[in-house]
């Protein structure tokens, strides 16, 4: 009995769970490139805790989830970006503190509540086949967002990102662009963590942005490089996922993780080293 | 090298202070740019010479004192080739072109913008690179894609922090022609007489300081201020670093020797036998 490829395009949860898969993967490469670049993993996935405990207190306060969780968790990554700015303690701290507290109220209120609207195991690995319309309206919303955004303050982000001392010294507004970049990034894991999870959620903002790494040199080849292939791991992966019978979420992450290393293997000592060096900020050691 | 204009200072440090919280890391500083200077400051690691540029550009407040630029003063910076990110995703005009303002809604480069690109990379020797990823630059090269990136904003004063570190005799000489060009005449407009004022930190004495018109001797406070033939001198270097110093005269330069270097020699040629 041969296997029908299409079977799962007749039922219009998959199809909704195919497309806000790909825009979701699309919004979380874009973003990630910032995430990546600026060695901001840890924060992904500290905003995802975050976000957990906002949308517990809105299930138990009775408020749209949206704007529960993305008000709590837009105020955690401004929290997060200013106590990491005054250096009075170190960045990793700041978001262990901020976020691990916020997840763990979000616990305390489900298990003395327990009147969320999602189980916990969706929130926590992703449930991408419940999505109604306003779920993928969102994400399309902070997508469409995120692109003019970028778009519009590309030389200040790039400037920002590669240079912020030097930018600062330029004119540009580098606590402002930090701002942005961070609600940029509280946005999206709201809209996208339902998606994929909040275990899994960092691994998607990583992924397709280190794979575009290895396959180019160049920031602007990079911003549009990544969401592609951001959107083909969550198409993919959410396709694969019916056939395998597995968590989507976590057939998504396994499908990037298999471009990657696939790219990895295939790129040179060099193209590899870029990557293993993205968190090194040491001299070229070269002579003229 | 170009003589300073008598006209208003570009930058005029007033009795300034600066502090990071535990105490001051420069205190009572007075010191002037005049337009066209070429100005060189030496002084130990943690004298506090970062300090005073950051003051200069006003990345940092002064905690006592003003510093007063000229109205409407446009000054760029070439940051330490150190705390650059050499895997970071980027070409050389993307660098060049990232500190000009986005003049329109699509990122993409101008034809104006990519002529002007060109222009500033062939006066600087980089002709044919502006695709190139800049770890794949020497290191001459490198640091004239900063200064490409900071001739990008038409600048009436240049602030370089230690540009000649890490790099050869041969890049140190590159280096500083292109600088000494940059101060004698501006390559970006026509009608000023003088040159680009330019403001350098240093640790290298004899390879760099020496050479420049003006230098400051620099350890929390001005020690001393004028011609290296006037500055170089064991008396202010001592009070500079802290170590007694010769000072020797080589082809009418001041030449300037670590006192104690024959002991060290001494006991450095006693491990390898």
């Amino acid at each position: 009995m041969g296997v029908d490829l299409l079977e799962p395009f007749s039922f219009e949860f998959f199809r909704n769970g195919l497309l806000i898969a790909t825009l979701a993967g699309a919004l979380c490469g874009l973003i990630g490139v910032f995430v990546v670049l600026r060695s901001m993993s840890y924060i992904g996935h500290g905003l995802s805790h975050a976000v957990f405990g906002g949308a517990a207190l809105a299930a138990v306060l009775n408020i749209n989830y949206f704007i529960g969780a993305g008000v709590w968790g837009v105020v955690s990554g401004l929290m997060i970006g200013r106590v990491s700015r005054k250096r009075i303690i170190g960045a990793d701290a700041a978001i262990g503190v901020i976020t691990t507290a916020s997840f763990a109220v979000g616990l305390a209120l489900q298990a003395r509540f327990g009147q969320a609207k999602r189980s916990i195991d969706a929130v926590l690995f992703g449930n991408v086949l419940g999505v109604f319309t306003g779920d993928i309206l969102a994400v399309a919303a902070v997508g469409v967002v995120s692109a003019v955004v970028v778009v519009l303050l590309y030389r200040r982000l790039l400037f920002t990102t590669f240079d912020p001392e030097v930018a600062g010294v330029s004119g540009v507004n580098v606590p402002g662009m930090e701002a942005v970049l961070m609600i940029l990034l509280s946005a999206t894991i709201l809209v996208t963590v339902r998606v994929i999870g909040v275990l899994l959620i960092s691994a998607l903002l990583v992924l397709p942005a280190v794979t575009a790494r290895l396959l180019t040199n160049s920031f602007g080849r990079m911003l549009w490089l990544s969401p592609a292939l951001g959107a083909v791991f969550g198409g993919v992966g959410m396709y694969a996922s019916w056939y395998a019978d597995v968590p989507s979420g976590a057939v998504i992450i396994i499908a990037g993780t298999v471009v990657f290393i696939a790219v990895y293997t295939a790129a040179g000592v060099r193209r590899r080293a870029r990557v293993a060096g993205m968190d090194h900020h040491g001299p070229s050691l070269r002579s003229a | 090298m170009n003589t300073a204009v008598a006209t208003a200072p570009l930058v005029r440090f007033d009795h300034v202070s600066c502090s990071y919280g535990n105490g001051p890391v420069i205190e009572n500083v007075d010191l002037t740019v005049a337009p066209g200077e070429f100005v060189g400051i030496v002084g130990p690691s943690g004298s506090g010479k970062t300090t005073l540029l950051r003051a200069m550009l006003g990345s940092v407040k002064p905690a006592h004192g003003s510093v007063m630029r000229s109205p409407s003063l446009r000054v760029a910076y070439v940051p330490q080739i150190e705390t650059v990110d050499w895997n970071f995703p980027v070409t050389v005009s993307e660098v060049v072109a990232m500190s000009r303002p986005q003049r329109s809604w699509w990122p993409r480069l101008q034809p104006t913008e990519k002529s002007e690109i060109e222009r500033v990379l062939e006066h600087l020797g980089l002709a044919g690179l502006s695709s190139r990823h800049i770890r794949e630059l020497s290191g001459g090269q490198q640091q004239r894609v900063f200064l490409a990136r900071a001739l990008m904003q038409k600048p009436d004063l240049l602030v370089l922090d230690e540009p000649t570190a890490g790099v050869d005799v041969r890049t140190r000489h590159e280096v500083l022609h292109v600088l000494a060009d940059l101060n004698e005449s501006r390559p970006d407009r026509g009608d000023v007489e003088s040159g680009i004022a330019i403001v350098l930190t240093t640790h290298d004495l004899n390879g760099l300081a020496a050479h420049l018109p003006r230098l400051i001797c620099f350890n929390r406070t001005v020690v001393a201020d004028g011609a290296p033939s006037e500055v170089l001198k064991p008396y202010f270097l001592e009070r500079t670093y802290g170590a007694p110093m010769e000072v020797l005269q080589h082809g009418g330069m001041p030449v300037v020797l670590e006192q104690g270097s024959d002991e060290l020699r001494l006991r450095l040629s006693r491990r390898g036998a």
